[in-house]
């Protein structure tokens, strides 16, 4: 328990190393869109990064009713670590999204479905970040974050859905032949190999942030236990 | 016989819930002025800070009043938790024999009658001011399914947010960024109505309402036991 497991270890170098080539593969490999130029090769880390947001954001809400279903403190660690990851990745896509809207579509920001939903999300967590820390009992702690995480996980896909229902200028570029006119592209092979190992890459960085964020979370624990017993 | 007495025991302790608030309002009439109040001023300040001039009104008239029902409605969610809470009256609402959904529902009432009472005042004072008529059926239609909406959600998360260290700020911290549909939906259909749009473009909005409150009221029903357990 106290050292780090040699298989965590393995993957924090794998994780490095597949970064590596992904980052290679991006900037280096694939061929430079002929509309946009460079940047569109922000593109292969934003869709990655949105990604990774978007699993957190799934493994959060179904922690959330896994937590109140059993109460076992367990799960409200799992669920804290999901949230933390969801937060990061999701603002990394905002960001490298924005850097790709300034030249594409002439501005850092717009209301559309994704974005709105991604910055919601990005709100409704630091809620929930500021929810737990006004709390003392965990026991309440953990019940209060998995119902606000429940209640995020449902209005979220709600607010996309309303949003949708103005018109959006996001390009889908999987699965849509219509989008080219607001920044929509269809892959060469070379391109789709870069985007999916850096969506394969993202994922691994994933499963590997979320294994350390829930051992820290554990040895947190046993931290906050030690401490009662010193006091006692 | 004896399931329908069940039932029957059920909305009585709803209505006990509900009115308990409503009597305790009408003797103290705390809430309510200060929600009613604090709407007007929000309408003064909306008034200088857009110019709400003939022009400008028909655009943003749904927008100011939707956020003036917020505002206030956060007040007023906040207070009525914090009075259960601060004189230990939530604690003998949980002793109760009484199924614990009851005590949301009932709370959840009297917040949407205080919600409504101040919407009643603002309705007519935003008409005569602004020279709009705010009552025309469909409209009303809205402002009831949206404060539906609203106030059950806020029911819920301001039973969560007065157990919190930083009670005051947490509720519209944790209630607005949820409750952003309800108030898409119900800013455009509205703005809908008041523009005389045809009924087909308003119709999916008001269905989005619906989905929403009935969405969130079986949530709000299924996860209030763990909010309130001790």
């Amino acid at each position: 328990m106290n050292s780090k497991p040699t298989a965590l270890r393995t993957l924090d170098i794998i994780s490095l190393i597949l970064l590596v080539i992904a980052t290679y593969l991006a900037l280096v490999f694939a061929p430079t869109e002929k509309v946009m130029g460079e940047v569109q090769r922000v593109f292969y880390f934003h869709v990655g990064a949105a990604w990774v947001g978007l699993l957190g954001f799934i493994g959060a809400g179904v922690t959330g009713i896994i937590y109140l279903k059993t109460q076992n403190l367990k799960w409200d660690l799992v669920e804290q670590a999901a949230v933390e990851i969801s937060l990061v990745f999701f603002f990394i896509a905002i960001v490298l999204g924005s850097i790709w809207a300034r030249p594409i579509w002439n501005t850092w920001w717009t209301w559309d479905p994704r974005l709105t939903s991604a910055s919601i999300v990005e709100l409704i967590y630091l809620a929930y970040l500021m929810l737990r820390q006004g709390i003392d009992d965990p026991d309440r702690r953990a019940r209060f974050g998995a119902v606000y995480t429940l209640v995020g996980a449902i209005s979220v896909p709600i607010t996309f859905l309303s949003i949708r229902m103005f018109r959006t200028i996001h390009p889908v570029v999987i699965g849509s032949k219509s989008a080219a006119a607001d920044g929509g592209f269809s892959m060469t092979g070379d391109m789709k190999i870069a985007f999916f190992f850096a969506l394969f890459t993202f994922t691994v960085i994933f499963i590997d942030l979320f294994w350390n964020r829930i051992r820290l979370g554990q040895l947190e624990q046993k931290v906050e236990q030690l401490k009662l017993k010193v006091m006692e | 016989m004896k399931k329908e007495k069940k039932k029957s025991n059920y909305l009585r302790a709803i209505g006990a819930v509900a009115w308990k608030d409503l009597a305790a309002e009408l003797r103290s009439r705390e809430l309510l002025s200060g929600m009613l109040v604090f709407s007007l001023l929000v309408i003064l300040i909306f008034n200088f800070a857009l110019e709400l001039d003939a022009k400008t009104r028909t655009s943003v008239t749904a927008g100011v009043i939707w956020v003036t029902f917020v505002f206030a409605g956060t007040l007023g969610l906040n207070r009525s938790m914090a009075i259960e809470k601060d004189r230990g009256c939530l604690d003998g609402l949980l002793l109760a024999p009484v199924d614990r959904s009851a005590i949301y529902f009932g709370k959840a009432i009297s917040n949407l009658a205080f919600m409504f009472i101040v919407e009643i005042i603002i309705l007519p004072t935003y008409s005569f001011l602004y020279n709009i008529n705010l009552f025309q059926p469909g409209l009303l239609l809205v402002i009831l399914l949206g404060s539906i909406g609203y106030t059950a959600v806020g029911t819920l998360l301001s039973a969560m947010s007065v157990q919190t260290r930083t009670r005051d700020v947490m509720l519209p911290i944790l209630l607005f960024p949820v409750i952003v549909p309800v108030l898409i939906a119900a800013v455009k259909a509205s703005g809908g109505y008041l523009q005389n749009l045809p009924l087909d473009q308003i119709l999916p909005w008001i269905n989005l309402l619906i989905v929403y409150d009935v969405i969130f009221i079986a949530i709000s029903f299924m996860v209030f036991d763990y909010v309130v357990e001790e």
